[in-house]
């Protein structure tokens, strides 16, 4: 890294070998990642090919199964839930994620082991904590509606409705984790530097202005980071959503991991399922370029 | 700001001025509270369900101290389903997944932090990128050719998804932080790449190890479409049996929470364990599988 200390350069010839034994290192992970990752990546492209069921011959169909996705309601639908559920729980951790990670910056008492506590669901395992969200939704016995009725709202179906389904779902998704958002928007507060604050100060600047101005922007390339890996985790949510709503009621709450869930293991309808997964990934990774790209324009301005 | 200039103001700014301050204390506290209070009472509202008997647990207004204590929901599940069995394939699963990373990602891990090669982690990035469902429709199409549905093996294989990107990733990082200067004196004494990643760079290691090790175990453990697609009866995994076997048909809501608390338990005492760490570990870069 710093050449200033680096030993008298050897040979070039050793150099080069050294360099190759070194990737040496790397062939078993490459082997293992081979079998595991990119070898279903390449099978699923093949298979999205294919008008095959679990259990019956495969036939050669070329585009067809992409071209009967663009015309099925219901993956039609379940990619606009997705969208729904996903600037839901982007936009919310993001912004509370933020406040959190203000907070969390000051030095107060019990600092450490608060911070620990608000962290904690990031780890929590989702199935388990989805069972119990799925007590706390329940219309009559739920402690929610409780809670509801102790500020004097009416008491919602919460997962039940068809219109609330997301919205609570994505409550789940804004407790499990606003944690992350704040642990890296914390990472930029700490790397920020001290001096543009002492002169607005001295020039009177409010602590609105102070955060408006010097804080927001500075934040910004950590606030893109932050938005752009909850943006992939949010498009590909499935455990809480499949414990607690199955996707219901009806397809109300079914997202696209949630439909290409049912057509590879409840139907066994592979080649379709595979042309779900590529458009799928599309999708993200068209999300995913936007926002690095709005991060590159970010910096210009 | 007003309240610099504060020694120059007559006694009564002054006064309004410490009284400023104190509220504006008082709703910072308030403000920790609020932001934290979520956390807390999820879990203590799961202790509080796995705490309590089914009259307590269906009660409305909802109790929240227990009028009796008890531990029958645990007695329940440990011995009328067969949690002992899956706590076991979990640890199973989970560990020997996470041991073939760790043989596996530590040497690429260091591999790629000194070469530099650094469109290897490209490859990290994609598979954090797709979505783990996409990897079990081969996958489960090649363990049934293979005749190894149903098994921990196969489990085990599909698990290396999660933790040999985890530990790679971890490594690769922690050994770019780690000073050359030892590696190049061992080297230059005639050691070879090998001898001195093993004596020199690996010891030296070990606390990038214990973080790499900790998370692929977690987010191993956490899993759950894994478990719940490929595992058959015998061979689920924690987060699939509570789910799959566990029912709120069969069960009542006292013995769920306390499966699930046994699930997530392990998770939350290990996270204790490394919590300054896994900071580090999971913000350079958001590797949750």
């Amino acid at each position: 890294m710093n050449a200033a200390i680096a030993p008298p350069a050897p040979r070039p010839g050793f150099l080069a070998r050294r360099r190759r034994s070194y990737l040496l290192f790397a062939v078993p992970a490459l082997v293992v990642i081979g079998a595991v990752i990119i070898f279903p990546w390449a099978f699923t492209v093949w298979m999205s090919a294919f008008d095959w069921r679990i259990g019956s011959v495969a036939h050669f169909v070329g585009f067809d199964n992409y071209a009967q996705l663009a015309t099925n309601k219901r993956f039609l639908e379940s990619i606009v839930h997705t969208f729904y559920f996903t600037l839901l729980a982007v936009v919310f951790p993001l912004i509370l994620g933020t406040v959190a990670a203000l907070i969390f910056h000051r030095e107060f008492p019990l600092r450490g082991m608060l911070r620990s506590i608000f962290t904690m669901p990031m780890m929590a395992t989702p199935v388990a904590v989805a069972l119990v969200w799925t007590m706390m939704f329940h219309p009559q016995q739920g402690v929610l509606n409780y809670l509801l009725s102790l500020v004097g709202l009416p008491p919602s179906l919460w997962v039940y409705s068809p219109t609330w389904v997301i919205p609570s779902l994505v409550l789940v998704e804004i407790w499990h984790w606003t944690p992350l958002i704040m642990l890296i928007v914390l990472g930029g507060l700490a790397a920020l530097p001290t001096e543009p604050y002492e002169s607005a100060r001295l020039d009177g600047a409010s602590e609105w202005q102070l955060f408006r101005y010097i804080t927001l922007p500075l934040l910004a390339p950590f606030l893109i980071v932050a938005a752009v890996i909850r943006t992939i985790d949010a498009l590909k949510a499935f455990d809480t959503i499949y414990v607690i709503s199955q996707g219901g009621p009806g397809t109300a709450s079914e997202t696209i991991n949630l439909y290409l869930y049912l057509q590879a293991f409840a139907f066994y309808n592979v080649g379709n399922a595979s042309a779900v997964v590529v458009v799928f990934f599309v999708i993200i990774l068209a999300l995913a370029l936007l926002l690095l790209h709005v991060r590159e324009k970010a910096k210009w301005t | 700001m007003d309240v610099a200039a504060g020694h120059a103001i007559p006694a009564p700014g002054a006064k309004r001025a410490r009284w400023r301050r104190k509220l504006r204390r008082v709703g910072f506290a308030l403000s920790v509270l609020v932001i934290v209070s979520p956390a807390i009472l999820v879990f203590l509202w799961m202790l509080s369900l796995s705490l309590k008997n089914e009259i307590d647990n269906l009660s409305y207004p909802p109790v929240f101290i227990p009028s009796q204590l008890t531990l029958r929901n645990f007695v329940q599940v440990f011995s009328e389903n067969s949690m002992g069995l899956y706590f076991w394939n979990s640890v199973v699963v989970s560990g020997l997944a996470t041991l073939v990373a760790l043989a596996v990602g530590v040497p690429a891990g260091y591999g790629i932090a000194r070469t530099q090669a650094h469109k290897l982690t490209v490859l990290i990035l994609i598979a954090r990128m797709t979505p783990a469902l996409s990897y079990l429709i081969p996958l489960f199409t090649v363990f049934q050719l293979l005749g190894l549905s149903n098994t921990l093996t196969a489990l085990v294989i599909t698990h290396l998804v999660i933790t040999v990107p985890i530990i790679v990733y971890v490594m690769a990082g922690h050994f770019e932080t780690l000073p050359r200067e030892l590696e190049e004196a061992a080297l230059i004494d005639g050691g070879s790449v090998w001898t001195t990643f093993r004596y020199v760079a690996l010891p030296l290691a070990r606390p990038g190890i214990v973080v790499a090790t900790i998370l692929a175990f977690i987010f191993s453990w956490n899993n759950f479409v894994f478990g719940a697609v490929l595992a058959g009866r015998a061979t689920r995994t924690l987060p699939a049996a509570v789910y799959n076997v566990l029912t709120f048909e069969q069960l009542a809501w006292g013995p769920l929470a306390a499966a699930a608390i046994v699930v997530t338990l392990p998770v939350l005492l290990l996270t204790i364990v490394i919590q300054k760490e896994i900071v580090v570990g999971l913000t350079h870069g958001g590797i949750k599988g």
